[in-house]
């Protein structure tokens, strides 16, 4: 059977049957990938500790296979499901996963990542943005990245919202108002949708005019809540359904 | 495809955890061909189990009584509990033989993604038994997965300001293991969790 080679970020895990899993991963190459990783879940081997210096099978995966770990891979193909038959960890961003703000930040990334591709179409910009994600945040606590993240998401998947000006009228100043369906922020007299205060506006075309490494800088705000509600109502009209993991932990901030 | 009472059971086999279609009817076609006896004795199983066994009302432990054998037992530790995610991992723990103490079951484990959050598990009346219990230690026993260290990070930030000592299990290399195969997030735990060896 084929088998091929490719990095990816492991974006979620469903147990399957006895001590397997079937890993979902985001690749460089092929996109979203779904595979069964064989016997992941016993703890070393089919016997543990128990028959200490007795022959036994090495699972090869360990904690390779974590949920947020970046890993090279090898897997066949098979006719629904791959098989992973190697995985070498290349980043496992511990910052990350041992501190629950943190951690907090990263599943929403990983969640709409999962909703917005699909099996079998490549996107390597995505694979790029959402490492780059998790880079930063493994580097230093970022606030304002579940925002910064839905809204380049967004605008990577064709609705990019207009920030300049009114999208109804195109007046330039004035502008109070938010509603997606409209094409983005909206003036006075054509309001409609959400309020927008001006700072939430500033922070909005910042995310998008390329000042991101100076928004990730910054602490929580007002505004960045603000952005963020704009941008979970947008990410869940686009994907038609409510996104989970951006209140699942809400209560510890 | 099947007569009808056969394509029942395979439905109803096929919604259990793990169960495909295929092995849903490899069981189904077992039981028609075992003796009466003892597919009646796998139903009777299943019947007198959810009659008689729901949830210790202290631990949520699987329990035939009220309250369940650990927490009833007077010989063991009042004072220190182990938190656990499912039943079966407090029958894990039981065959260390080196815990004395008291369980607490949360049925379950953070998942953002799944949207199971702290409400969704028995958080509340894990917090609920700490002062009455004059409970001493909490050890979080949560499994090392991302949604284990969720839960044991967030039961951490909300028990650590109530008093009460919070410990989490060792994480590191399993016995018999090999250094090679080991994977560095492992390792590096292993690493950071090293103790100095006591003198012989």
């Amino acid at each position: 059977m084929a088998t091929y080679r490719d990095r990816g970020i492991v974006l979620r895990s469903f147990d399957l049957g006895e001590a397997d899993r079937i890993i979902t991963f985001m690749t460089e190459g092929r996109g979203k990938v779904r595979a069964v990783a064989k016997g992941v879940r016993r703890t070393k081997s089919r016997f543990g500790g128990r028959l200490e210096g007795v022959r036994r099978t090495k699972s090869r995966f360990g904690g390779r296979l974590e949920v947020t770990n970046h890993v090279e891979l090898t897997l066949y193909e098979g006719r629904s499901l791959d098989t992973i038959t190697q995985a070498d960890l290349l980043e496992h961003f511990r910052p990350v996963r041992e501190n629950l703000d943190r951690l907090a930040r990263v599943m929403p990334l990983l969640e709409v990542v999962d909703a917005v591709t699909f099996e079998g179409r490549s996107d390597p910009r995505l694979y790029h943005m959402l490492l780059g994600a998790i880079r930063a945040l493994a580097e230093a606590d970022a606030p304002l990245i579940v925002p910064a993240f839905f809204w380049k998401l967004l605008a990577h998947e064709g609705m990019r919202p207009e920030v300049a000006c009114c999208a109804s009228c195109g007046r330039e100043d004035d502008l109070v108002a938010f509603e997606l369906t409209e094409g983005g922020v909206l003036c006075r007299r054509c309001r409609r949708g959400t309020r927008l205060s001006p700072e939430a506006l500033a922070l909005l075309r910042r995310i998008l005019g390329g000042q991101l490494v100076s928004v990730l800088g910054e602490g929580p705000s007002t505004a960045g809540h603000e952005v963020e509600h704009l941008a979970t109502t947008a990410l869940e009209h686009l994907l038609e359904r409510r996104l989970r993991a951006a209140g699942a932990l809400g209560g510890t901030q | 495809m099947y007569a009808a009472p056969v394509q029942k059971l395979i439905d109803e086999l096929g919604r259990l955890p793990g169960v495909g279609p295929k092995s849903a009817q490899r069981l189904a076609f077992h039981l028609l061909v075992v003796p009466k006896e003892e597919a009646e004795r796998l139903a009777r199983a299943i019947t007198e189990m959810k009659e008689r066994v729901a949830f210790c009302s202290r631990c949520f432990n699987v329990s035939e009584a009220p309250e369940c054998e650990f927490c009833t037992d007077t010989r063991r530790d009042p004072q220190v509990i182990c938190v656990v995610e499912e039943p079966h991992d407090v029958v894990a723990i039981e065959k260390t033989r080196e815990f004395r103490g008291r369980y607490h079951v949360l049925q379950g484990a953070i998942s953002p993604i799944e949207g199971i959050g702290p409400d969704q598990l028995k958080v509340r009346e894990l917090v609920a038994r700490l002062e009455p219990e004059e409970i001493t230690e909490v050890i979080l026993c949560t499994n090392p997965n991302i949604e284990g260290e969720a839960t044991a990070m967030y039961l951490g930030r909300l028990l650590k300001p109530l008093g009460v000592k919070v410990t989490r299990i060792a994480s590191g290399l399993p016995v018999g293991g090999d250094l090679d195969y080991a994977d560095e997030l492992t390792l590096g735990r292993a690493l950071e969790g090293r103790r100095e060896v006591e003198a012989p």
